[in-house]
């Protein structure tokens, strides 16, 4: 039976066992679950269905959310990514899904949580920009995805997963750990280098605090989707490139654990504080919370 | 939300945008009408703290509408509901009221069935798609929908739980958990049992048959929608 309490077991038991941490997952899963891999895979590949469907969707900018804020924005960044400027087209396209998923979100529309709604345009985001430029199939992934998700697993036990109880960095900055491990592999990384990579990623929102405006999933959280993947493309590069954390990967989960726990009240998805409490932000809240 | 590894982070598939003020909104309301047991006719809902303030922006009405119409949160006509219930002819009103000392994700909803039926279901959204039944018909009870439960309204007197339990062994149905709630010592009281497996229906008929049984409800686990 695999069992690991730890990144630092999880990365053990997959370079004893010479598998990527998605496999290791994948087989992990099969075995808590006792359902055969050939079933989960085709879960998980139901899953990357979804998430595509919400890129193409998003894509389109057609959507407007209930409130009005949120819709179109990743249709202009994908039409402008063509001529980037400044990061190249393929941090401009992850930018742009990561936008049209979490739009989708905030304009009803189905989408998988990773971990969370909030944080779903993440993971989509930067793993189909990293498989286009890799030239990888829907089964890379998809075995992307349960590296995605054990990093994920890994937050939750050691951590939290609810901007309510950690702020932001445990949603988008979570998403932005888990997409950064899975685009190492995505692009034949190593273990080890995957899970310097969620470590380098988590480190860089260490703080984030989770401040709604009027307490709605747009404002500033479908911005931060696109920055989250571009803060989870970076930190796969230089993983890639062989830069390690010099913090390991179970440390800074528990700084974050501890940061999380310190954060005030008013930065923990309560919108009293950060962007919610900005003159323009309560002006909206006075604008759009409008009782039954 | 089944699984307990992996696919508790990466999932469940849901209608945006919110887990919380969508996704558990669209389970109380699928649960609600669980509970009444018949196709609702007419609801009436009571959001209460955060579902009253950012409800509208959150879709929470249409997602509670949605889950009285049948519909799951991971169904993509949840944002139509409004118009699903005009094509069903069911009639509904939103309210804003102080539910008291209640998690701020609370409502109360009011179920009308076509056959005269009526219940009231108070529930909270408490992150993550979860949700917690806290009342039906004005007894306070606590209940996941997570198992297949089983609701009774009964006379408080002496043998009513081993009864029920009998009744439910003899049908092959282990218990996982079980509470009992009263207004007053030989009054109204309820049980809340909640099921490893559903219980057969001729089991069913036996508890309601008992001596002192009010009524029995029996409510689908929230993976079914």
């Amino acid at each position: 039976m695999l069992t690991f309490a730890s990144g630092a077991e999880l990365l053990a038991l997959a370079e004893k066992e010479n598998l990527s941490l998605g496999t290791l997952a994948l087989r992990w899963e099969s075995e808590q679950e006792r359902k055969p891999e050939a079933e989960l895979k085709a879960r998980m590949a139901e899953y990357l269905a979804v998430m595509r469907a919400a890129v193409e969707r998003g894509l389109t900018g057609k959507d407007r959310s209930p409130s009005g804020l949120a819709g179109g924005r990743g249709r202009l960044v994908w039409e402008a990514s063509g001529k980037a400027r400044v990061g190249g087209a393929t941090l401009a396209r992850a930018a742009a899904r990561a936008l049209a998923v979490a739009e989708v979100n905030a304009c009803m529309g189905r989408i998988v949580a990773a971990p969370t709604a909030g944080s779903c345009g993440i993971v989509p985001g930067v793993l189909f920009t990293v498989a286009e430029e890799n030239h990888k199939d829907d089964e890379a992934l998809v075995l992307a995805l349960f590296t995605a998700g054990v990093i994920g697993q890994l937050i939750a036990r050691r951590a939290t997963l609810a901007g309510a109880a950690g702020g932001c960095q445990a949603e988008c900055g979570a998403a932005a750990g888990m997409a950064a491990a899975a685009a190492v592999e995505l692009a034949g990384g190593s273990p080890g280098q995957a899970l310097a990579a969620a470590a380098i990623s988590l480190k860089g929102s260490l703080g984030l605090v989770c401040d709604p405006v009027a307490g709605l999933v747009e404002v500033p959280c479908i911005k931060r989707n696109a920055l989250g993947a571009a803060n989870a493309l970076t930190s796969a590069e230089l993983a890639l490139a062989g830069v390690e954390s010099a913090v390991p990967f179970d440390e800074v989960v528990d700084a974050m654990a501890e940061v999380g726990r310190s954060l005030p009240r008013e930065f923990k998805e309560t919108a009293l504080g950060g962007c919610a409490a900005t003159p323009t932000g309560r002006a909206w809240k006075e604008k759009l919370c409008r009782p039954f | 939300m089944s699984g307990s590894g992996i696919f508790t982070i990466i999932g469940p598939v849901m209608v945006g945008p919110s887990s919380s003020h969508t996704a558990g909104a669209a389970r109380l309301g699928w649960a609600a009408r669980a509970i009444l047991g018949t196709e609702p006719v007419a609801a009436a809902f009571y959001l209460h703290g955060s579902f009253a303030e950012t409800g509208r922006g959150h879709g929470t009405d249409r997602a509670l509408l949605a889950g009285v119409l049948g519909l799951g949160p991971a169904d993509s006509r949840l944002p139509a509901a409004y118009r699903l219930a005009e094509a069903a002819g069911l009639k509904y009103a939103f309210y804003t009221q102080d539910l008291g000392d209640a998690h701020p994700n609370t409502v109360k909803i009011v179920l009308w069935g076509g056959d005269g039926s009526q219940v009231g279901v108070t529930g909270s959204s408490i992150g993550g798609g979860e949700i917690v039944i806290t009342a039906v018909d004005d007894l306070a009870v606590e209940f996941s929908c997570h198992y297949p439960t089983l609701l009774t309204l009964h006379q408080d007197q002496p043998g009513m739980v081993a009864r029920v339990s009998a009744e439910l062994a003899a049908a092959g149905v282990n218990i996982a958990f079980m509470r009992v709630f009263r207004r007053a010592r030989g009054g109204e009281a309820s049980m809340v049992v909640e099921m490893d497996e559903d219980a057969p229906e001729q089991a069913v008929a036996r508890i309601a048959a008992l001596p002192g049984m009010r009524r029995v409800r029996v409510v689908k686990a929230v993976s079914a929608c």
